[in-house]
């Protein structure tokens, strides 16, 4: 674990980029094999935290896939809503 | 060499101490019965006897905010504050403690309002225990003027703020023999404030920033381990001031007086102390004096109190629609002796109610009955 300075002092900079906040999720969004790589999700995402990356899984021309990085994905649930082909499912987180 | 005693007020015994400590900036808002502290400094100030900046601030919580803006530069702070002040402050106290800057404060203590009063008792301090400040509970002006000397060295060694309370009017307005050191030693107890991080534009750092939850509660559980490392602090500090001017109070957490096959005891705080010793020996009991409140010391006070067939509290202050402060934390601390005595709680000295002798004796009486009570001396 990374060591702390007494009274929460960030002595060096970057301190933010090591910083996850993907706890607080209550609903995790899955992307299912349905997904096409359109990037509607990529679009919408506030955090943003979806992107299109190479996959052997992707039914894509692109051959890619969306990925959610969950260090950062509070579950907010837009992505699966917004999804055209419904390829985004949730999972309560547990 | 010999140090000539002076008849000194509380307060300002309080301010000769702080004066030697050599802060470099002070910043106080005035009120009763602290007010004669920083006055005192005030005019060292302007006669050039201390070399700080006296920041003339608009409430308290400006003081506590103002003495953590100087401290963060690496500067020694210091503040004195009672009652309202300092409950007003009560949301900065977390602060200073969170970034862990070894402030100095004085609670001169007294009564919070309403109904409006300004005597003694210590609900405003009990009041702001969970504040992770360090509470040092005095009984005479000349332990008032040792402890401050102590508080610094405490607070810069582990980097927390330090309280020292003291009982307003009945040590802070009150004149007594002092015994006050010479400047030179003080400064050879109390070495130079190194501070551990510093705001300097040369090397930026950052204080005060975010704390998600997962780091948030780390910094928590830093601070819970640094009080309870405190207690040797605080012990140390109290063996090395002997080292350096003889006088010591217990073993720095609890004082006891008159303990030796004692059956009963008084376990209490501050100056009703002073009473207490007076009639303790009629009384047939001896005296648990906490000292360090924050942090707790259990252990110290479980040791003092096996064998003893009951205790009783006496407290001057009350956690409405609980119990004295006191009272429960030391009824806590002996649950798991396996004779504990019979722990009674005597809620007294409320807004300046004066506890006298024949309160004592009466409470002494009560205590031995054996019974647990939980009483209010009106």
């Amino acid at each position: 674990m990374e060591k702390l300075n007494e009274g929460a002092v960030v002595a060096e900079p970057g301190s933010s980029s090591r910083k996850k906040t993907g706890s607080w999720r209550t609903f995790r969004p899955v992307v299912t094999d349905k997904c096409v790589a359109c990037g509607i999700c990529v679009l919408h995402c506030p955090e943003p935290c979806i992107e299109l990356k190479p996959s052997k899984d992707s039914k894509a021309s692109s051959g890619k896939i969306a990925v959610i990085d969950y260090d950062y994905c509070k579950g907010c649930l837009i992505c699966m809503n917004v999804c055209p082909h419904d390829a985004i499912r949730k999972e309560m987180e547990r | 060499m010999t140090v000539p005693k002076t008849v000194l007020e509380g307060s300002e015994a309080v301010a000769e101490a702080v004066r030697q400590c050599k802060p470099g900036v002070i910043a106080a808002y005035p009120i009763t019965p602290q007010t004669h502290v920083v006055e005192t400094l005030a005019r060292m100030i302007a006669d050039g006897e201390l070399d700080a900046e006296m920041i003339r601030v608009e409430s308290e919580q400006s003081a506590m905010a103002a003495c953590i803006g100087s401290q963060a530069t690496g500067v020694r702070s210091y503040t004195a504050t009672a009652s309202q002040g300092l409950a007003l402050m009560h949301e900065i106290l977390f602060i200073a403690s969170g970034m862990r800057l070894p402030i100095v404060m004085t609670v001169a203590n007294r009564s919070l309002s309403a109904p409006l009063n300004i005597w003694n008792d210590q609900q405003d301090s009990i009041a702001s225990r969970d504040s992770g400040w360090i509470q040092l509970y005095v009984e005479d002006a000349q332990e008032a003027y040792d402890t401050h000397i102590q508080a610094f060295r405490i607070a810069e060694e582990i980097h927390n703020p330090v309280m020292v309370c003291m009982d307003g009017f009945v040590v802070s307005h009150t004149y007594e023999n002092v015994l006050i050191e010479e400047d030179s030693k003080v400064s050879e107890f109390l070495p130079e404030y190194k501070p551990l991080f510093s705001l300097n534009p040369k090397k930026p750092v950052t204080m005060g920033a975010l704390g998600t939850p997962e780091y948030f509660v780390r910094f928590r559980k830093q601070q819970q381990d640094t009080l309870k490392k405190a207690l040797e602090t605080i012990s140390k500090a109290n063996e090395e001031f002997a080292k350096a001017f003889s006088r010591k109070y217990g073993n720095g957490l609890i004082e006891t007086i008159g303990m030796e096959g004692a059956k009963h005891a008084i376990i209490t705080m501050g100056s009703v102390t002073g009473t207490i010793r007076e009639v303790a020996e009629e009384a047939g009991v001896g005296i648990i004096r906490v000292r360090s409140f924050r942090p707790f010391p259990a252990e110290e006070i479980r040791k003092a109190c096996e064998g003893l067939e009951s205790v009783g509290v006496i407290e001057k202050d009350i956690s409405i629609g609980a119990s004295g402060a006191l009272y429960d934390e030391a009824r806590s601390a002996l649950y798991s002796l396996k004779n504990r005595p019979k722990v009674s709680g005597f809620i007294a000295g409320i807004g300046g109610r004066d506890i006298t002798p024949s309160h004592i004796l009466e409470i002494a009486k009560k205590i031995k009955e054996g019974e647990e009570r939980t009483e209010w001396v009106m």
